[in-house]
């Protein structure tokens, strides 16, 4: 067993950016480790890095993603080539297949990680319990493959080497009659009326406001402030706003001027949607949230009390 | 048409976390426990179901004999009975844990088995895809609706970006369910009442026979490291206010 495997998730428009995130942290633990990369991808795309080999995975069954398809095609390859490390992308498709091609090989999947250390030899994982409020330290077993995703954000894309690696052609001649998902064709529900990402400043309300008819105060900030209105998922859930207003791993990922997280505790899903942003303004009673991790500006406190009278002093400065 | 529900005992949402001083773990003695969310989600689907196709809801828990409550809750929510895997689950990895749950269903052979995409506690999100692996089945993730039609099942797929996609697959299955896809009822009194002579079969997980060994260990669990200077922003809320307004037109520049 030797060498890190990653796998390269391409979408109608090229590659999809977090298997770049996903080659930088196989590149680094590459290096760390001084053992070979490879990279596989199923679906068409160029992969313009340094490795040793890419792998075309090829076969007229993965025409559309099944999980099925994708396991038994991985599976096929990793029992090939017998990586060390399999590196993935901690995307929806990486979710749906990855924990079932780490079953297969009787290894857990240490998904959404967000950092590595080599001690010696023996690898560490950390990744982030409790929907963020804590970090954990995740150690393989020794001599056993390790399966990892890689959140959104935790490496970068830019730190990637190019290169113009070898390519070779892997056809796990799959038996089509095993897949049993037949995908029908992805859609969007309605034409977006808003977008979230032209926004220079967002106002995003959270949990925090407890209840419906509360949501105008936020609201009456974002107006004096000239934001768009946005939320965590919990509030669309409950049909509070619509879900095109939604800001995190499930809806649209923004990087404005300036995000100001009203009532939000920052669980992961929301941050990775958010955390791009360039300025963080956060207010929230517990001074624990792990909002406040991300945070430019804090204000600990009731957002019933803060946020009045934060949209009273700016309609004050606006109109000085 | 039979309908299993896995679920989960975690702290409460709003719950102060604190490390042990071994670090191994958080001190859990006092705190308080719910179902994990998106599994509540999931019971709530399975119900619907139930009301439109007939059948069963058996709720499938493995955890400490605490859980119990979070077992009678869902009895109370109208779930038919129930299964309790009595197991301190610490020290134990997905694996492991879905290897309990997969010997516990042998018996059953439910029709579709549904979880919560990920729990709040752990969160790795895969349970569910695991326990399908284990058991052979055909399985989706992070669903938002549920059609059955005879042994077809169809379901809708969320993916990144506001996609959706729709994909079927034959009974027997399992899905993974996500937030938001129903409305999540409240255990009436009446529900509450009947839910004391509801059946829960308890497990003891030294008997099932699943493959021991873990292959990833939990290690170490640690307050995150700040990176940020965050600048807290003191004083009463209209001091803050007008705090936080200088700064953002002097240091940030924006209003």
């Amino acid at each position: 067993m030797n060498g890190i495997l990653v796998i390269i998730e391409s979408t109608a428009s090229g590659l999809h950016k977090l298997s770049l995130e996903a080659l930088a942290a196989g590149q680094q633990l590459a290096k760390d480790a001084g053992q070979p990369l490879w990279a596989a991808i199923l679906g068409s795309g160029d992969v313009i890095a340094r490795l040793d080999k890419l792998y075309r995975v090829e076969d007229p069954a993965l025409a559309s993603y099944t999980a099925d398809g994708y396991t038994n095609a991985l599976a096929a390859l990793i029992q090939s080539i017998d990586p060390a490390f399999v590196l993935l992308p901690h995307t929806y498709q990486v979710r749906d297949f990855g924990p079932k091609l780490a079953t297969r090989f009787g290894q857990v999947l240490v998904s959404d990680v967000i950092g590595y250390r080599l001690d010696g030899t023996a690898l560490v994982l950390q990744r982030q319990l409790f929907q963020g409020k804590l970090n954990a330290d995740f150690t393989p077993a020794t001599g056993s493959r390790v399966f990892a995703s890689v959140q959104a954000g935790s490496f970068r894309s830019d730190t990637l080497e190019a290169g113009s690696p070898a390519v070779e052609v892997f056809a796990p001649a799959l038996d089509a009659s095993a897949i049993r998902q037949v995908p029908e064709p992805p859609f969007r529900e309605s034409a977006r009326a808003v977008d979230l990402t032209a926004a220079d400043i967002i106002v995003s309300v959270g949990r925090g406001i407890k209840e419906q008819e509360n949501i105008a105060i936020v609201e009456q900030l974002a107006k004096a402030m000239g934001a768009e209105l946005a939320a965590s998922r919990p509030i669309c859930d409950n049909g509070w706003l619509p879900m095109e207003r939604q800001v995190g791993s499930s809806g649209q990922t923004v990087a404005p001027k300036v995000y100001l997280a009203v009532g939000i505790s920052g669980a992961i899903q929301h941050l990775v949607g958010m955390k791009g942003a360039k300025t963080i303004v956060a207010i929230n009673k517990d001074p624990n949230a792990p909002i406040f991790e991300v945070a430019d500006y804090g204000i600990v406190g009731d957002l019933f009390e803060v946020v009045p009278a934060l949209t009273e002093a700016v309609k004050k400065a606006k109109s000085a | 048409m039979k309908i299993l529900v896995a679920l989960k005992q975690v702290p409460a949402r709003d719950s102060q976390l604190r490390v042990r001083p071994s670090n191994e773990w958080i001190e859990d003695a006092d705190l308080q426990f719910e179902i994990n969310e998106p599994d509540a989600y999931a019971l709530e689907e399975a119900l619907q179901l139930k009301e439109k196709h007939g059948g069963e809801v058996v709720v499938l828990c493995a955890g400490p004999e605490s859980a119990a409550t979070q077992i009678r809750e869902a009895l109370a929510k109208g779930a038919d009975r129930a299964i309790h895997v009595e197991a301190d689950l610490a020290g134990q990895d997905t694996l492991e844990v879905a290897r309990l749950l997969a010997k516990a269903v042998e018996s059953e052979k439910p029709d579709l088995i549904l979880t919560g995409l990920q729990s709040d506690d752990l969160g790795y999100g895969q349970t569910g895809v695991v326990l399908a692996e284990l058991l052979g089945l055909p399985h989706a993730t992070i669903i938002m609706q549920v059609e059955i039609d005879g042994s077809t099942l169809r379901v809708k797929r969320e993916l990144e970006d506001g996609w959706f996609q729709f994909v079927s697959m034959p009974l027997p299955a399992l899905l993974t369910i996500q937030s938001g896809i129903n409305k999540l009822r409240y255990a009436t009194l009446m529900g509450i009442k009947k839910a004391k002579s509801k059946e829960i079969r308890k497990l003891d997980p030294a008997g099932l026979g699943a493959v021991a060994g873990s292959s990833v260990k939990l290690a170490r669990v640690y307050l995150p490291q700040r990176n940020k200077q965050t600048q807290m922003i003191e004083g009463s809320a209209p001091e803050q206010a007008a705090k936080l307004v200088e700064k953002l037109r002097f240091e940030v520049r924006v209003l």
